[in-house]
Formats: structure tokens, C-alpha cells, sequence
């Protein structure tokens, strides 16, 4: 019992005067509307009392920072000890537009770098692929060589700043040419620091840039695992991702547990597959949250997202490390809360959901630019965005104190209700035989379809409302200055990748390529040999393309 | 003589994956009574407009978020013009700037619905300007 | 068109020429049939899509093109496919269209997909299994709503496999939905029969309809690396070796069907599932059985085409004046029941001589 029973007795009394209280206003003062909900439509109640977490033991299910079950965060100190990352994704036509933008948002004060690559790139095609027709350095930087990618890093000191990299089917690829130019650069692959975020499994539930088929896509993973634990210490090698489901449509406990239950299936193949103890690779696991406008309903998620970690890290896989009971997370905020109508607006969402990620926690954070409704970001919209992080973390107060919301009765119902719905949902996937089976059946594809076609239909009844597209709308256009990128740096791309095939050792390339295709068929780490062949000048595509003939290319099953 | 049905292809050419409204407006076009076909994603231009053609579609809708539509869209309704089915509306939806429309019209598309367009809006603009044969 | 002597000749004149130009058109309008027909029977697809089309939408004239192209039907090999949904049926359809290729024969799909009970509208989205044949001008393949049929193939289907065939497609693949009568009816189309089985989907012997065991020339069991495959298999052969044999010597063999990316098994496999059934069309031509088939496909087409020329008109008419609601009054009010109507119904249609009151000469 969380209080003592005097409060109890006094909480139910004064309520159920209250509710007394409330059934005369409503006969003469209704409520605006019959129900509220979340924007996940979850629905929250009038009022929370402690009867709505009496069963909460404080020991077990609250507890302090820094000890089991790390509702309240995996670090002693909290945000007083050091502020989030900024991480601001960024990426964009040709290497060196995009290490020009990197370079300003550091001098601007983002701590930390994030990638964004364009289709071809993350599709594992290389930029005059006929595939390719009008996608080249669009909505991301292209990256085909090695050279390219130099040129991405140029003057970054990559001992001292980590990056992350948003790729997953040529993960393996991409990170092989940051660790080739981490040692061009001199600096050796213990000092280097980043993410990949390398998880195929959402890839299949919503994002759609798949490659290979489920199985083989894992395995992949299990190497760059297996090859991080080894000989990049400071790597995390998968950032399991609820962002892009949530983008899908999921609703936020949909969120939560496909993504929890991912990493389960993540964590189980590194076991049995590379026969790696979980404290050996689990402290090195990162996970990547969405932060929708729903301010509370993003704050309980995340400290769920902790609590239901830890335990499953402690009962279901028997971690001891605490380390690997951390939940660490980076997070974004909804691209798909933003609207093209009144862009300016978008600045308001973004800071609601950057302050949510922040009271939940989070360790990274990006926020999203007021255009990006429209197209990549504007150096100006951009800088607003850093912007509201450094604010939020000089001025507002909330990094004053570790996890501010603590206790709050509504706080801690939402957070346990938002678990106990997610635990349905995982034990509901084990049934089925785990996250891959379940993807087969198309179970997590149909839940989040559904969602999103109910959350639509609710936008258009108006149950739901986004300001300026469905409420307080004007004809008034506000026109921004829009990002343009110019159709030559595809072209020129183009003809510095023609220039690369011709001028490198095509044997030597043509036998790291068969290298790898003889790991692949053996079930040997593939690292060691992507990190020869991208040196040899090997392009991604190239690379991507021997998976496709050892493992097949995935097809989408189009469910509905 | 009885109602046509009206045919609707959704496709999604370029290297695009993000399906979300594509699937939305598929499951939307079945509830306002139109027979939906949907190609999928990751369709070249000459995926696209051979299927339009085999399924005799009245309205083809392309969806793309990846700033490729100047290339992609023009390139389809060119395809289907060189097929002698120049008869099948091509709209078009996405990310694609306000800029970008009057280029997309000269080329052919017939309708841009950007973010923000009401699922009602878009089968009400079908219903008012697709007329099926005869 | 009659001119009294009383006309003057100025009308004569114009009637003259009217008469041309409706004759005229008509001829026009001839020479569009046989063009249309001739391009058709050629392999145009476009040309063929809109009939396929004109005949879902029961166009008038659609009728008189499938009349004219019915001459050049009856040589295609057709083959069904069914089988409870999410038995991966558009799977193995798109890999038995490769099988089909690397033989050099052409291929017209057929894929049926159940309409909307609630807004008329359907989700067509079996193509999207397919994709990779869609710039191969050898295969052509087709969506098509089931759009209400209650109880089998709709008429449709049947009108679109004849446009098939007098395109000169060598292979015709129909796959149906999978739930219901489509199943079962699936056999007075096609030729061979591919049932698809999963296991650990229900698919357990005990609790299969009636009449699915009948129907396939060909089993297929799908997904076989899922739990369940090997038991699945023993239960299905031991139900057949216990089966009174209906036809003369085929039992229908069980295929076995991998996870589609072991790539070189899958293809084996498949290759397999064509062979089986290529294997049945050969027996059905060796054993006579072929003109069993295609006896019971003709009742059922004609059967059909009564239906459509005779009890539809009569529906219609009673619809129209009214009395059919009358009748149902006065049933519901228990005045009349419906096999008296009926009869008293027919008497008035049905004349002796053959002749009727449709309108119809």
C-alpha cells in the first residue's frame, strides 16, 4: 500500500464529495466534450487521487535514480551531471553540403551528430542506379565511396564528437567507412563514439526500407554487434527504434511494446547466434523514442519504457551488470505532429515535445525544424530548433531536479497503465513466436494500419484537432523560406562516383566483394571484411548487392 | 444501365517507403466504394504505368515524400502518354512544395493534395472529375 | 422507314441520307467491333482490360464482343489456385508465373479479392506479390472484386478468363479469396485446382470445409519450415489414401513448400508445383477427363447465361412495376407463400411454344 490508511480513507471521502460536486455542475455546465483522451486516444480521467496508485509499492515500482527499476533514470544525478545530447539529424545533398551544416550546427552548440542519408543511400543504391531517378542527396546527404565519406568527417574531430547514423539495411556498409576513416584519420577505433541505428526489425513493422528478409537482416545485426563488443567499445551497434512505428500511425503503447518486444529478439539472437553473454553487448544497446504532443502521455511512456527494460533485462534475460538494466534512449520529436498549414506553429509542438522528452529523461534529442512539413530544414529554421533545447536547458528549470514528476498520482496511473498495456501486447507476440513470426503474420503492420486509419478518421470528424488544419484555419498564407536543393549536386555525384569506379584497383575490389559474399555464406562476421572492401573503394551498392545475392530481397506482403 | 465502378490505382514509385497515407487513402477509397488497387512500394515509372494499364484504372494516384516527385511524376505520365493511355488521370500527393505545382500540372497531374487534405476532400474531387467510360 | 408518296422530295432527301448515316455509323460502329476483336485476339492488353472491365460492369455491349471473341476461346491451360487467406496463394502464384516463363509460355492472371459487404468499394492487393512481373509484356495480370457474388465466382471471372484465352495466353492462373463457395467453385473454371495449406493456421484436417478435400488435382503445403508441416502432411496423405478415388487414377499429390528465401529449395520446389500440374492436364487429356471438365464448365456457363437472359429480365420487371415488393407483403403477411407466387409467375412468363412475355422475340 502506497499511503497510509488514514490518507486513503480521507482521499476516498473528499472524492467522492467532489464527484458529488461534479454531477450538479454538469447538469448546468457540461463538458466541452463527451470524452478526453490522448492523442493515442487513451482516456484520462477528471481527476487522479492517490486511490489510482494505492497498489503501488514504492521500493519496487518507484524507487530512486540510479537503482532498480530506473523509473526515475539510470544516472545518480540526472541532467545536473550533464544535459542531454543535442543531436540535431541533419544531412543533405553532397558530403560537403552536409559537413558544412554539421560544421555550423557545432559552432552553434549541438554536442553531438546525427546523419540523415537520402533513399538511395539508405535503400543500398548507389546514386546512377536507374532506381535512383530524382532521389539523389534530396532528403539526405548521398554517400557512395569511401571518398564520399571523407569528405563528410572533413576537419571533424571524431575522438571527440560522437555521431550517429541513421542507416539500416547498409548499416554494415556505413559504418564500415566511419571506422575506415576513423583510422585514416588517426584515430583509433577504441576512441570512436556513435550510433547506427541498424534495426531491421521496425524496418519491416513501418519504415519500409528493407532489403533483405527478416532473418538474414538479423544476423547482419548480430555481427556489427559481435564486432562492436569486440573492437569499438564505445559504439552503440543498434539504436531499436519506436520512432518511425509511432510515425506509422502506431498509438504510444503500440510504440512502446513492438519496440521493447524488437529488442528482446535483438538481444536473443546475439545470445544464441554469436553465444555472447547478454552483460557482454547489453550495456552498448540504445534505443530511439518518438515524442508526440501529448505532453503527459510521452512523459509516462518513456519512464515505462525504463521500468519495463530493466526488468526484462534482469528477470527474462538474468543481466547482473546494472548497466545492462540502463534504458538509453535518444528521442525525436513528431514529424508527424507538424502541419504545413501555419508552419510557424510547429515551433510551439516542438518545444511541448522536446520539454516531454526531457521530463522523461531522455538522453539525446532532436528537434524537428518548423519546415520540415515542407522540406529539409532552412539554416534558420534549423538554428530555432537547437535553439529550444539550449533554452529549455538554461532557462526553464526542469534540469533543476531528477525526473520532477515523481508521485504525481496522475503521472504514476499513466505510467502504469501504459505498461500494463504494453505487457498485453508483448506477451501477445511471444505467443505467436516472437517478433519475427509476428511480423510474418503481419500482426504489428495491422495493428499500426488500423491506428492510423482510426486517427485520421477522428482528425476528420474533428474529435481530434490540429490547429490550423482543421481548427482556426486561415486562407492567410505564411510563406517560409524553403530549402532548395539543387539538381546538379545529383549530377555531380553522379560523376564523382563514375570517377572513383574508374581510377581504384578494380581487382582488389572485386576480391574484398568476394570476401564478403564467402562470409556471408560461411555466417562469418562480415565487418572486418566490408571495413577492407570500402577501403578498396568497394560502393555501397556494390557491398548491398552481395547480400541480395547470398540472402534474397525482401518483398512487401501488402497487407491492408 | 448500372453504375460504373470507379478504379483507383495508389502507387508509390521512387525509392520512397513511408506508405502511411498511401495505405490510409487506399483503405478510405475502399470505404467511399472505389475498387483499389495498390502496387506497393519501391515502383519504377514503367512498374507503375504497366500496371495502371493491365488493371484499366480510371484515376492513378502517386505518392512520394522524398522530394523526387519532379522527376517521377512527369516521367509516369509521359509513359502512359507514349502507351496511348493518356486517358488516366495522374494526381499526385506527398511532400512537394507549393513551387513545384505549376511545373507538375504543365507535365499532366491534374491534382496535388499535400498534407492537410481531408480524406473526404480527395474522394469528392474523384467523384466530381474522374468520369468513367461511355 | 417508311416515305408516303404525299412527301416531297426534299424529305425524301434527308431521310435518305439519315438512313446512311445511321447505317453508316452502324457500319462504323462494325468496324470498330472487329477492329477491338482482331486486337484483342492479337494480345492487346489495354483493349482487353477494358472488356474485362465493360463485362464486370455489365456494359451492353460487352456481351456482343465476348460473343464475337467466344470462337477463339477453349485453348488456354487454366489453372486455380485457392486456399484459406494468409496461405501465401499470391506467393506461389507469382513464383508458378516464373515457373511459366522459363517455359516460354504466356500468362494471363486472374486475382480476386473480396468486395466490401458494407460500401461496395474493395482493397485489391494481391498484384503487390507480383510486382516483379509487371514490365514483362508475357504476363498480364488482372485484379478483379468479387463485388457481392453470393456463392462462387462471379460471372465475371468467368468473362475474363474467356478474354484471356482469345488473347492466345498460353497459362491462365485464377486465385480466389479463399473463403466461402469461391473455393469449391473454382472447379468449374479451372482445369487443375491447386489447394494452398498452411501449417499452424487452423488448417487441421478435422476442421476443413466439405468439399475442399474434393476439389484439388494438386495440394500445396505452404510455409513447410513453420511447426506443424510434417503432421500437417500425414494427416492430409492418410485422408487421401483413404478416399474412394472419384475420378479414374489421379490422386491428388501433396507439394511441399519451403520459406521463399532459401532461393535455390523455393525455386526446386516450385518447379515441382508446375511439373505436378502440368502432370494433371496431361492425365485429363490422356483418361478422357479433360471432356468431363469442359462439359460441366459449358452446363454452368449455360446455366448461367439462362439465368442472366431469362430470371434476371423477370426480376428485373417485377422490380420495376412493383410487384415483387407486393409479393413480399404479402408473404411477410402470410396471404401467399413463394412457391405459389412462383409458379403463378412462370405460367405468365412462360408460354407454351417457348415463347415469353420478356420482350424478348
Amino acid at each position: 500500500m502506497y499511503f497510509s490508511e488514514k490518507t486513503q480513507k480521507a482521499s476516498g471521502e473528499l472524492t467522492r464529495k467532489w464527484q458529488d460536486k461534479v454531477e450538479n455542475t454538469l447538469k448546468t455546465n457540461p463538458d466541452q466534450k463527451e470524452r478526453f483522451s490522448t492523442v493515442s486516444d487513451l482516456e484520462i480521467k477528471r481527476l487522479y487521487t492517490p486511490e489510482d496508485i494505492k497498489d503501488t509499492n514504492f521500493e519496487q515500482h518507484i524507487g530512486v535514480p540510479g537503482e532498480f527499476p530506473y523509473l526515475r533514470g539510470n544516472q545518480v544525478t540526472g541532467y545536473r551531471g550533464g544535459y542531454w545530447t543535442f543531436r540535431m539529424f541533419a544531412g543533405m545533398g553532397s558530403a560537403k553540403e552536409t559537413n558544412e551544416r554539421w560544421r555550423m550546427l557545432l559552432r552553434e552548440g549541438t554536442t553531438g551528430l546525427s546523419t540523415a542519408f537520402d533513399f538511395p543511400t539508405l535503400m543500398g543504391y548507389d546514386s546512377d542506379s536507374p532506381k535512383c531517378l530524382g532521389e539523389v542527396g534530396k532528403c539526405g546527404v548521398a554517400i557512395d565511396t569511401l571518398e564520399d565519406f571523407l569528405a563528410l568527417m572533413k576537419d571533424i574531430p571524431m575522438d571527440q564528437v560522437t555521431t550517429s547514423m541513421t542507416i539500416n539495411p547498409p548499416a554494415t556498409v556505413l559504418w564500415a567507412m566511419y571506422c575506415a576513416a576513423a583510422e585514416i584519420n588517426g584515430v583509433p577505433l577504441t576512441k570512436i563514439g556513435g550510433t547506427i541505428q541498424n534495426d531491421m526489425l521496425k524496418e519491416f513493422i513501418a519504415q519500409k526500407t528493407f532489403m533483405c528478409p527478416p532473418g538474414p537482416s538479423v544476423k547482419l545485426i548480430s555481427d556489427t554487434v559481435e564486432f562492436g563488443t569486440k573492437y569499438v567499445p564505445r559504439w552503440n551497434t543498434i539504436s531499436i527504434s519506436g520512432y518511425h512505428i509511432r510515425e506509422a500511425g502506431a498509438t504510444a503503447v503500440q510504440e512502446l511494446a513492438f519496440t521493447l518486444r524488437d529488442g528482446i529478439e535483438y538481444v536473443e539472437d546475439v545470445v544464441r547466434r554469436k553465444g555472447l553473454s547478454v552483460d557482454e553487448f547489453a550495456p552498448r544497446l540504445s534505443f530511439f523514442f518518438n515524442s508526440h504532443i501529448d505532453f503527459f502521455e510521452e512523459i509516462c511512456k518513456l519512464r515505462a519504457a525504463r521500468r519495463m527494460w530493466a526488468k526484462i533485462m534482469r528477470v527474462r534475460f538474468g543481466a547482473k551488470n546494472p548497466r545492462s538494466l540502463w534504458m538509453r534512449f535518444h528521442t525525436q520529436t513528431a514529424g508527424c505532429s507538424l502541419t504545413a498549414q501555419q508552419p510557424y506553429n510547429n515551433i510551439i509542438r516542438t518545444t511541448v515535445e522536446a520539454m516531454a522528452a526531457v521530463m522523461g529523461g531522455t538522453q539525446s534529442l532532436h528537434t524537428n525544424s518548423l519546415d520540415e512539413v515542407l522540406c529539409l530544414p532552412s539554416e534558420q529554421a534549423v538554428e530555432i530548433a537547437l535553439r529550444t533545447q539550449q533554452i529549455l536547458a538554461e532557462e526553464t528549470g526542469v534540469v533543476n531536479t531528477t525526473d520532477p514528476l515523481a508521485g504525481s498520482y496522475f503521472v504514476e496511473a499513466l505510467t502504469n497503465e501504459i505498461e500494463e498495456k504494453a505487457w498485453e501486447y508483448i506477451e501477445k507476440i511471444d505467443g505467436m513466436g516472437g517478433m519475427i513470426a509476428a511480423i510474418e503474420k503481419g500482426f504489428p503492420q495491422m495493428e499500426i494500419a488500423d491506428s492510423a486509419y482510426k486517427y485520421q478518421r477522428q482528425l476528420e470528424s474533428k474529435e481530434k484537432i490540429m490547429v490550423g488544419m482543421n481548427k482556426y484555419v486561415t486562407d492567410a498564407r505564411h510563406s517560409i523560406p524553403l530549402l532548395e536543393i539543387d539538381e546538379k549536386i545529383g549530377e555531380e555525384q553522379i560523376k564523382r562516383l563514375q570517377d572513383v569506379r574508374r581510377k581504384r584497383d578494380n581487382r582488389a575490389t572485386k576480391k574484398s566483394l568476394d570476401d564478403i559474399k564467402n562470409a556471408c555464406k560461411k555466417g562469418t562476421n562480415v565487418m572486418p571484411f566490408c571495413i577492407e572492401a570500402v577501403k578498396n573503394l568497394a560502393t555501397q551498392q556494390e557491398i548491398c548487392d552481395v547480400y541480395r545475392e547470398v540472402y534474397g530481397e525482401y518483398r512487401d506482403p501488402g497487407l491492408f | 444501365m448500372p453504375e460504373r465502378k470507379i478504379r483507383v490505382m495508389v502507387a508509390k514509385p521512387g525509392l520512397d517507403g513511408h506508405d502511411r497515407g498511401a495505405r490510409i487513402l487506399a483503405r478510405c477509397f475502399r470505404d467511399a466504394g472505389f475498387e483499389v488497387i495498390y502496387t506497393g512500394c519501391h515502383q519504377t515509372p514503367e512498374q507503375v504505368a504497366a500496371a495502371a494499364i493491365q488493371e484499366d484504372v480510371d484515376l492513378l494516384g502517386l505518392s512520394c515524400l522524398s522530394g523526387a516527385h519532379r522527376e517521377l511524376f512527369p516521367r509516369v505520365v509521359e509513359l502512359l502518354r507514349q502507351k496511348d493511355a493518356s486517358d488516366i488521370t495522374v494526381i499526385g500527393g506527398g511532400i512537394i512544395p507549393e513551387a513545384d505545382f505549376t511545373m507538375l500540372y504543365d507535365a499532366g497531374i491534374k491534382a496535388i493534395f499535400t498534407p492537410g487534405a481531408t480524406l473526404d476532400s480527395i474522394v469528392e474531387w474523384i467523384r466530381t472529375n474522374i468520369k468513367t467510360r461511355d | 422507314m417508311k416515305t408516303t408518296s404525299e412527301n416531297a422530295p426534299v424529305i425524301q432527301y434527308f431521310i435518305a441520307i439519315a438512313k446512311n448515316v445511321v447505317t453508316g455509323s452502324r457500319f462504323f460502329a462494325r468496324i470498330m467491333l472487329m477492329e477491338t476483336i482482331k486486337k484483342i485476339s492479337a494480345g492487346d492488353v489495354r483493349l482487353a482490360s477494358r472488356l474485362i472491365r465493360d463485362l464486370e460492369d455489365k456494359l451492353p455491349h460487352a456481351r456482343a464482343r465476348l460473343k464475337k471473341l467466344f470462337p477463339h476461346t477453349g485453348k488456354s491451360f487454366i489453372i486455380g489456385i485457392t486456399g484459406s487467406p494468409g496461405a501465401g496463394k499470391s506467393t506461389l502464384t507469382d513464383a508458378l508465373i516464373a515457373e511459366m516463363r522459363k517455359l516460354s509460355k504466356t500468362v494471363g492472371v486472374l486475382a480476386v479479392d473480396p468486395t466490401s459487404p458494407f460500401s461496395g468499394g474493395a482493397i485489391l492487393g494481391d498484384r503487390v506479390r507480383m510486382l516483379r512481373h509487371a514490365e514483362d509484356e508475357g504476363v498480364f495480370i488482372r485484379s478483379l472484386a468479387t463485388r457481392g457474388a453470393l456463392g462462387g465466382l462471379s460471372q465475371a471471372v468467368g468473362d475474363a478468363i474467356h478474354v484471356m484465352e482469345a488473347m492466345g495466353r498460353d497459362v491462365i492462373i485464377v486465385e480466389t479469396v479463399g473463403i466461402g463457395q469461391q473455393e469449391i467453385d473454382i472447379i468449374n473454371h479451372a482445369h487443375s485446382v491447386i489447394v494452398v495449406m498452411v501449417p499452424g493456421m487452423g488448417d487441421e484436417i478435422q476442421t476443413m470445409k466439405a468439399g475442399i478435400l474434393e476439389i484439388a488435382d494438386v495440394f500445396a503445403i505452404n510455409k513447410t519450415d513453420r511447426a506443424g508441416a510434417k503432421q500437417l502432411h500425414t494427416e492430409l496423405s492418410s485422408l487421401l489414401s483413404g478416399a474412394p478415388l472419384s475420378f479414374a487414377a489421379w490422386r491428388p499429390p501433396i507439394v511441399m513448400i519451403g520459406n521463399l528465401y532459401e532461393t535455390a529449395t523455393f525455386i526446386e520446389q516450385m518447379a515441382e508445383l508446375a511439373q505436378k500440374v502440368f502432370d494433371h492436364y496431361a492425365y485429363l487429356q490422356d483418361s478422357g477427363q479433360l471432356g468431363k471438365r469442359m462439359e460441366r464448365k459449358a452446363m454452368m456457363e449455360i446455366n448461367d447465361a439462362l439465368r442472366c437472359c431469362i430470371l434476371e429480365p423477370v426480376i428485373a420487371k417485377l422490380t420495376t412495376s412493383g410487384e415483387l415488393q407486393r409479393i413480399a407483403e404479402k408473404v411477410i403477411n402470410r396471404e401467399f407463400d413463394p412457391y405459389s407466387a412462383a409458379e403463378e409467375i412462370s405460367k405468365r412468363f412462360l408460354k407454351s411454344g417457348g415463347e415469353n412475355d420478356t420482350g424478348k422475340k
